[in-house]
């Protein structure tokens, strides 16, 4: 028998969790959050995005107070008190966590921090911190249990020295060395901290690039810019073994001109992650899931059982925080009876190194792996006033274009802001914007974003600031 | 690289179920979703998902065959996955140069080149692996409308849908389908044996185009008789007579400068209506589409120019396109520009019928089978041998009165062969 009942249940308290709660107490619906964590907000607020960018921040004051020096402008070394800036760091976690609780109580969501197990597709059992046992029953289901760091039992030491991205968030100490295993978004973003504090960074990465999938354009200038702040970075290069010894972690790597045995104070695993869908009582709901562990959903976020939804990490790639917000929007509009469809072009996405990767829709190689046809158009940022003021040329702005219509099907971006220039690209992406749409946008000068604008130029004709010889 | 998807979920306690219908063929590119196939089960007829997306590289199952949870049903290439393009306009339009028979027995007649060109959208959906050129919030709106997004052509640059085309397709006017969605079946095994039959794409363009005049057009029949019996004497004494190998000059044919008479007189049924812009578009060129029945279906090649050529010259041009659909060489150019359309069930029988207007033209003439009548002429009862003649015409552009008119016209050249010669 059930304690209580609700009539719509959302299991977890994540980016995809909470906006789902919200949206659906905004059209009406008894809504019960559940979370265990002590604080909502999921990984994303607090072992995420958000300290993770915290971080970053910080880094990248330090790095600039550096090179301030090449423009006149010397500082002494900064002093690095390490526990007021965990404590500034968690100081926004709890803001904005503090935020999500006060929105839940004035929208009267009912969030509750406990541990939730499904007994059927309509029972869960809540579980609190202090071991109180409830049940309750539903009528609707979200699931947003989100993922985990993916690590292999043979970097399980059971040694706090071997982290994953939470631990490295923590900050416990700037260690002399530490090893990035894995040079995906997580381990480089981590790496970039770490490296700006002091640490010698050594990147581990199995394949022949940093960042696989993303555009080897935007990732060169990023990785000249780490082969100088990072000790080491070894492409094609396996970490076969971990060992805890007294001196540091010893790493046995295999890889060409790599030394087989290194030792480090810290390492970081970074290789990926995993669907939150074992060990909450899935099973007994009925709802089926893949191969790899995320929920089988349909384009409206519907698993196999039709009053149960799943949305954000758990329903699928690409893990990003801004994918399940949307995706928390469309599961309550249609369990609401609403025709919403994740119908959505560009899921834009960003790598918050410096400088910044950034990108949206299609990207030039996956227009050749699917055989279409493309123009693919190239603004380089040595022609970029704001760029140059910045001392900060390296970037550039590149357009993926339908050479029969001059639409916008894809951008990528890398240089200081991508992050921010993207969502023009997407808006452009998203509403099938043509070239010609963003070239006779008037923008701000002297801007960064001005490099979308003439990119867009030189589709049809000459960028202002760019002249491409005619070819005879 | 292939993966397998496996019809996973059958509905409750479902053990088994026969394939009724498949969707996709080999090369289509299908979105996550996207309905693949229908399983008959005991229960129902179900709509099969493919929860994946891709380029479909190969069947597993066949039609009727029997399926059981969790069998793999088809192959398919993640890779070319992403946008939708089972429905695109392109290859629709591409096809719909041939149109199928209706069902004979609701006497229709349908020409798709025009209608379905008017929809094809611009190149920038046209079969390639693209999404479709819509912002989010026209996407929406299509969906609410329950409109097909593909069929519906983009006035923005670059080809893009803007929200006003998504209306204007609503309204009607502007060449989206604007189905209202059928209720479900019932289980009619329940009553008796039933077959399933896949309908063609060509029948399945056909009955878009159908549904779309009948639901834009609002349909009124005009019915008449005329008194052939002397056209129809001149006719034969003439075919008789004529040198062998001459063209056959056929009642068709003679009603075809008849109706140009006609159109002449009465220009706004050689128009069409453009009610975006709230204006009559008149065609100053008089192109007359023919129904043809061939053994693959019924088709509508166009003569034009019919103004301007001689009775003979129609007769040979209309032998040599109905010889062409026949042994299906028709080209599209051949099924293009018509402006009025004139279908003949008169060697089959009837009294009379109500054709469908062959949009975006706004009549068309339907003859039935001629038959002697007891008529009195002068106080005398006579033999005389009538056509039935059926005009159904667009109520928006024409009114009641003029299609009288019209009609009356056509009924009294047709009588007199001497008013087809002075026109
Ligand atoms: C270091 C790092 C940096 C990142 N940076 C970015 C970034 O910059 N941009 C971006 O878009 N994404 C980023 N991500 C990814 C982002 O955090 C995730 O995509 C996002 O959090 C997914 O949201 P979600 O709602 O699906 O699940 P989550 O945020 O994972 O939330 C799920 C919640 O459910 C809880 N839960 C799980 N099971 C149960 C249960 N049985 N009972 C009760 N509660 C349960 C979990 O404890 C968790 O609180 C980053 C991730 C990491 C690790």
């Amino acid at each position: 028998m059930a304690d209580s009942q609700t009539e719509l249940l959302v299991l977890g308290g994540g980016p995809g969790g909470y906006p789902a709660a919200f949206e659906a107490a905004d059209h009406g619906m008894k809504v019960l959050l559940v979370d265990e964590g002590a604080r909502p907000g999921g990984v994303c607020l607090n072992r995420g995005c958000i300290p993770s960018k915290a971080l970053l921040h910080i880094a990248k004051l330090i790095n600039e107070s550096h090179e301030a020096s090449e423009w006149g402008l010397t500082f002494s070394s900064p002093k690095i008190d390490l526990a007021k800036l965990r404590d500034f760091k968690n100081g926004v976690i709890t803001k904005l966590s503090g935020g999500i609780t006060e929105l839940s109580k004035v929208r009267g969501v009912k969030l509750v921090a406990a541990r939730g197990t499904f007994l059927d597709a309509n029972t869960v059992e809540l579980k609190h911190a202090d071991g109180k046992i409830e049940r309750v029953s539903f009528e609707k289901a979200i699931i947003a249990t989100g993922s985990s760091p993916a690590v292999p039992p043979m970097f399980q030491l059971g040694d706090p020295r071997v982290m994953d991205s939470t631990g490295a968030l923590e900050l416990a100490d700037i260690p002399g060395s530490l090893l990035v295993v894995g040079g995906g978004y997580i381990g480089l973003e981590m790496g970039t901290v770490y490296a700006a504090l002091g640490s010698k960074v050594t990147v581990v990465e199995l394949t022949s690039g940093l960042l696989p999938g993303a555009d080897r354009d935007l990732v060169r200038p990023l990785q000249k810019r780490l082969e100088k702040q990072f000790a080491a970075l070894h492409l094609n290069t396996k970490v076969e073994a971990l060992k805890a010894t007294k001196a540091g972690i010893e790493a046995t790597l295999a890889g060409e001109g790599v030394a087989p045995k290194m030792t480090f104070d810290r390492v970081l695993i970074s290789i990926g992650r995993r669907p939150n869908s074992k060990g909450f009582g899935l099973e007994a709901t009925g709802v089926a899931v893949d191969e790899k562990g995320f929920i089988k959903v349909d384009r409206q976020l519907r698993s196999s059982v039709p009053h149960i939804f799943a949305i954000g990490d758990i329903a699928g790639e690409p893990m990003l925080a801004h994918k399940a917000t949307r995706e928390a929007k469309i599961a309550v509009e249609a369990m609401n009876g609403g025709k919403a469809e994740f119908d959505n072009i560009a899921i834009p996405a960003v790598v918050f190194t410096d400088p910044e990767i950034a990108w949206c829709g299609l990207m030039e190689h996956e227009a050749a792996a699917r055989n279409i046809e493309v123009k693919v158009v190239k603004f380089p940022w040595a022609a970029s006033g704001r760029a140059t003021t910045l001392s900060r040329n390296e970037g550039l702005t590149k357009l993926i274009i339908d050479p029969k219509t001059e639409r916008v099907l894809g951008v990528g971006l890398v240089g200081v802001n991508a992050g921010e220039m993207i969502a023009e690209a997407t808006l452009a992406v998203e509403t099938a914007a043509v070239a010609r749409d963003l070239a006779e946008t008037i923008h701000a000068h002297p801007t960064l974003s001005e490099t979308l604008m003439e990119a867009a130029e030189s589709v049809f004709g000459q960028a202002t600031h760019s002249y491409r010889p005619k070819r005879s | 690289m292939s993966i397998e998807f496996k019809a996973d979920n059958l509905g409750d306690g479902v053990k088994s179920g026969d394939v009724a219908a498949i969707m996709v063929a080999v090369g289509d590119v299908i979105q996550a979703g996207h309905i693949i196939m229908e399983i008959e089960t005991d229960k129902a007829v179900l709509p099969l998902p493919c929860d994946k997306a891709g380029k479909v590289t190969q069947l597993l199952v066949k039609k009727g065959q029997t399926i059981t949870p969790g069998q793999a049903v088809l192959m398919l290439d993640p890779v070319a996955a992403g946008v939708p393009s089972m429905n695109g306009g392109a290859k629709s339009s591409a096809t719909a140069a041939v149109a199928s028979p209706p069902a004979k027995t609701t006497n229709t007649v349908v020409a798709t080149s025009a209608a379905a060109l008017a929809k094809a959208p611009l190149p920038a959906s046209s079969g390639r692996d693209l999404p479709l050129p819509a912002g989010p919030a026209t996407r929406r709106l299509a969906r609410e409308l329950g409109l097909n997004l593909a069929s519906i052509s983009g006035s923005g640059s670059g080809g893009r849908i803007t929200l006003e085309d998504v209306a204007r397709a609503a309204a009607g006017s502007g060449g989206g389908s604007g189905r209202v969605v059928e209720p479900p079946l019932p289980d009619f095994s329940k009553y008796g044996e039933v077959e399933r039959v896949a309908f063609s794409k060509l029948q399945k363009t056909s009955a878009n185009n159908l549904s779309l005049a009948w639901q834009v057009i609002p349909h009124v029949t005009q019915h008449d008789l005329s008194d052939i019996t002397e056209t129809e004497a001149l006719r034969k004494r003439f075919v008789e007579n004529a040198a062998k190998g001459s063209p056959k000059v056929t009642m068709t044919v003679l009603a075809m400068k008849a109706v140009v008479a006609c159109l002449k007189e009465f220009p706004n049924f050689n128009s069409s209506f453009d009610s975006a812009k709230g204006e009559i578009v008149q065609k100053k060129y008089f192109n007359i589409g023919i129904a043809v029945d061939t053994p693959n279906g019924l088709v509508v090649p166009v003569v034009k120019h019919v103004d301007q050529k001689s009775i003979l010259e129609l007769a040979a041009e209309l032998t040599e396109l109905a010889t062409k659909a026949r042994d299906r060489k028709l080209q599209l150019a051949d099924m293009q520009g018509g402006t009025f359309t004139i279908t003949t069930l008169g060697g089959i029988g009837g009294t009379s019928f109500t054709p469908i207007v062959n949009y975006p033209e706004v009549a068309i003439l339907g003859m039935s089978r001629s038959q002697k009548q007891l008529q009195l002429v002068d106080g005398n009862v006579t033999e005389r041998l009538m056509l039935p003649l059926s005009l159904s015409y667009d109520h928006r552009v024409v009114n009641g009165a003029d299609a009288a008119r019209f009609t009356v016209k056509l009924c009294n050249m047709l009588s007199s062969a001497f008013s087809m010669l002075i026109g």
